[in-house]
């Protein structure tokens, strides 16, 4: 072909074009026209199809011609652009097709007439079609902005069908140009594998050699951090008394630059626990903040567990350090605050969460007639109040604990009634008073 | 209104909590206080001197709600009834069987001078089981007493002097001589 400014693009046996690694398509958008007024040797390129990837801007010609036709699949890299312009909006335009504009450097195949080397020029886009404009335009910026292809610079060499993108990397077959194995196919996957090991396995090696450094080094340091350490020890024995402000300070700072250099320090730790556990107490209140507000007020400590470290990714935490995170909150103005129940279970609920409102809640749902009679589980509380199901046991018992519920265990399960106890006469026990829940217990009881 | 037999049961014994210990202290206590008024008041009624724990007492379940009390929950209900001093007390070893005093030997004890002079008695003999089975005591709450409750009620009579009591010519023809 005459003039090939643009590389050509492998296409699969349907039609699709055949995506490098990673690359991801954005966005399409049909009956669109390539033109270049710079060039004369421009192929034409007329109401194909434009999809733009986070690489490249691939032109796929219409389905109508057949394969040998004058146009043929092409695209252009994104990394070779180097301007998009902003749409002009003119009186023109408004009776013309929308067009996109963007200036990109190109390479000439070598062995064509011109002299060879990059050339700037400018490219319009033409939707011809029913496409929205304005929309792929937003999207051909980010994607060019993104900058995806500049992640894989580092890896090793792959085959990729930039044919005349930058000139250096060409031709097919097992081996390119520079002589580097060709990533194509299974055997492209494991060589693919074999040689992220071995670097992995190189950089390890070196990071070991740094590390032996420092090990001689942490020797130093950590007795230099015994001497620190006893010093501040005998500082805080000394005084049995008062200590005046000066001391105070001193001894502050001192512990303030162990922990900056990540020493604890045992006077610390006994006060507010080292600067780590203080780092994640903080960022432990911010993060519970939505779940907490999802589960309705209160979850299970072992759930936080999970969702935070989930949330974390790498450096997960320990359950130690977790409770430790917790109890730290005390200390700090949090909204939220770790409590234990007298069942065992630990839950992280907001400061602003009232007990008794829950009470108002649970009274109100053991009071309806269905459950008059049957009273309720802790399933059935789970549903009304919005929280798990295991919180709702654990409000329900403080519920009974508090009088305002009793337990009933049967064959059916563990469920809850009212507590009419306290409606009961001691001295009448047959007496039922003509209002109050009693007798309207008495009322519906007897309906089944 | 429900019955056991012809005892009135109160609405409370369809309450399904009410045969579920209750932990909370409170509510344990007011429960504990209405099973023990409930149980004095079926065995008066019934005439029901000894319950067995592990038998199938009718005042411990209620099959109209299905529920039942629990051999742990019974055991709390008579032990506090023993515990009240002069109510109930354990027979034997083992807390199996229980007598079950819903008058106080002392209340038997009146009972059985207010009898005497009902009927005259004051100057009589009559056996131990006259006055449980005879005539005299038919229609009276004499009638059908436990034996073992009726002779501790006659000692403690006898330990005031105001009667004594021999043995017959039988083991079971004890008599008993008035002297009021």
């Amino acid at each position: 072909m005459g003039g090939q400014w643009l590389s050509t693009v492998e296409q699969t046996s349907s039609g699709r074009p055949v995506f490098l690694p990673n690359e991801i398509e954005c966005s399409l958008v049909s009956a669109v026209d390539l033109e270049c007024e710079d060039l004369p040797s421009f192929p034409s390129l007329k109401s194909g199809l434009l999809i733009l990837t986070t690489h490249r801007l691939i032109w796929l010609p219409p389905d109508t011609s057949s394969t040998s036709t004058t146009s043929s699949a092409v695209a252009v890299p994104l990394s070779s652009v180097s301007h998009i312009f902003s749409a002009k909006k003119s009186l023109k335009a408004i009776f013309h097709s929308p067009r996109i504009r963007f200036q990109a450097s190109l390479f000439h195949e070598p062995g064509s007439n011109p002299e060879p080397g990059p050339r700037s020029i400018v490219v319009t886009i033409v939707v011809r079609g029913k496409g929205d404009c304005d929309a792929f335009l937003g999207k051909f910026w980010e994607s060019w902005r993104g900058r995806a292809w500049e992640s894989e610079v580092s890896g090793p060499v792959r085959g990729e069908d930039l044919g005349s993108g930058s000139g250096t990397r060409s031709g097919s077959g097992f081996y390119t140009k520079e002589g580097a194995v060709r990533m194509v196919g299974v055997s492209g996957i494991l060589r693919k594998e074999q040689e992220m090991w071995e670097s992995t396995d190189k950089s390890l090696q070196e990071a070991f050699q740094d590390l032996n450094a420092l090990m001689s080094k942490a020797k130093e340091m950590v007795m230099l951090a015994e001497k620190m350490r006893q010093k501040l020890l005998s500082g805080s024995n000394s005084q049995t008394g008062s200590t005046n402000d000066d001391e105070l300070g001193s001894k502050e700072e001192m512990q303030d630059w162990l922990l900056s250099v990540g020493i604890i320090s045992p006077v610390t730790k006994e006060s507010a626990g080292a600067l780590y556990h203080q780092q994640l107490s903080r960022q432990l209140a911010d993060f519970v903040k939505i779940p907490l507000d999802r589960a309705g007020g209160m979850i299970n400590l072992i759930d936080v567990y999970c969702l935070f470290n989930r949330a974390r990714g790498t450096e997960l935490i320990s359950p130690e350090d977790l409770l430790q995170a917790c109890s730290l909150w005390e200390k700090f103005d949090v909204p939220v605050m770790l409590r234990k129940f007298d069942s065992g279970v630990m839950v992280i609920q907001n400061k602003s969460h009232s007990d008794e409102e829950v009470f108002v809640r649970i009274k109100a749902l053991v009071t309806n007639p269905d459950a008059l009679r049957t009273g309720i589980s802790a399933s059935d509380a789970a549903i009304t109040l919005g929280i798990a199901p295991a919180m709702a046991k654990e409000h329900l018992l403080t519920a009974e604990s508090k009088g305002l519920l009793c337990r009933d265990i049967s064959p059916d399960g563990f469920r809850f009634y009212i507590n009419l106890f306290p409606e009961i006469n001691q001295d009448d026990v047959y007496l039922v008073k003509d209002h109050g829940i009693y007798s309207t217990w008495v009322r519906v009881a007897s309906v089944s | 209104m429900q019955k056991l037999g012809d005892f009135k049961l109160p609405h409370f014994f369809n309450y399904p909590p009410y045969f579920t210990l209750q932990p909370v202290r409170d509510t344990r206590e007011k429960q504990v206080q209405v099973w023990k008024e409930l149980i004095l008041d079926y065995c008066r009624t019934q005439k029901i001197f000894v319950i067995g724990l592990e038998e199938d007492f009718p005042l411990f379940s209620n099959p109209v709600i299905e529920r039942s009390l629990s051999h742990e929950a019974r055991e709390a209900f008579i032990s506090a009834l023993v515990s009240e001093a002069g109510r109930a007390e354990w027979l034997g070893k083992g807390h199996r069987k229980c007598l079950i005093l819903w008058h106080r030997i002392q209340d038997w004890a009146d009972i059985i001078l207010r009898f005497v002079k009902d009927n005259g008695l004051e100057d009589s003999v009559i056996t131990v089981e006259e006055m449980r089975s005879g005539v005299e005591c038919r229609g009276t709450e004499l009638h059908g007493i436990d034996r073992a409750i009726l002779m501790r009620a006659l000692r403690l009579l006898e330990q005031k002097g105001k009667l004594a009591i021999f043995k017959g010519t039988s083991a079971d023809d004890e008599g008993v001589k008035f002297s009021m």
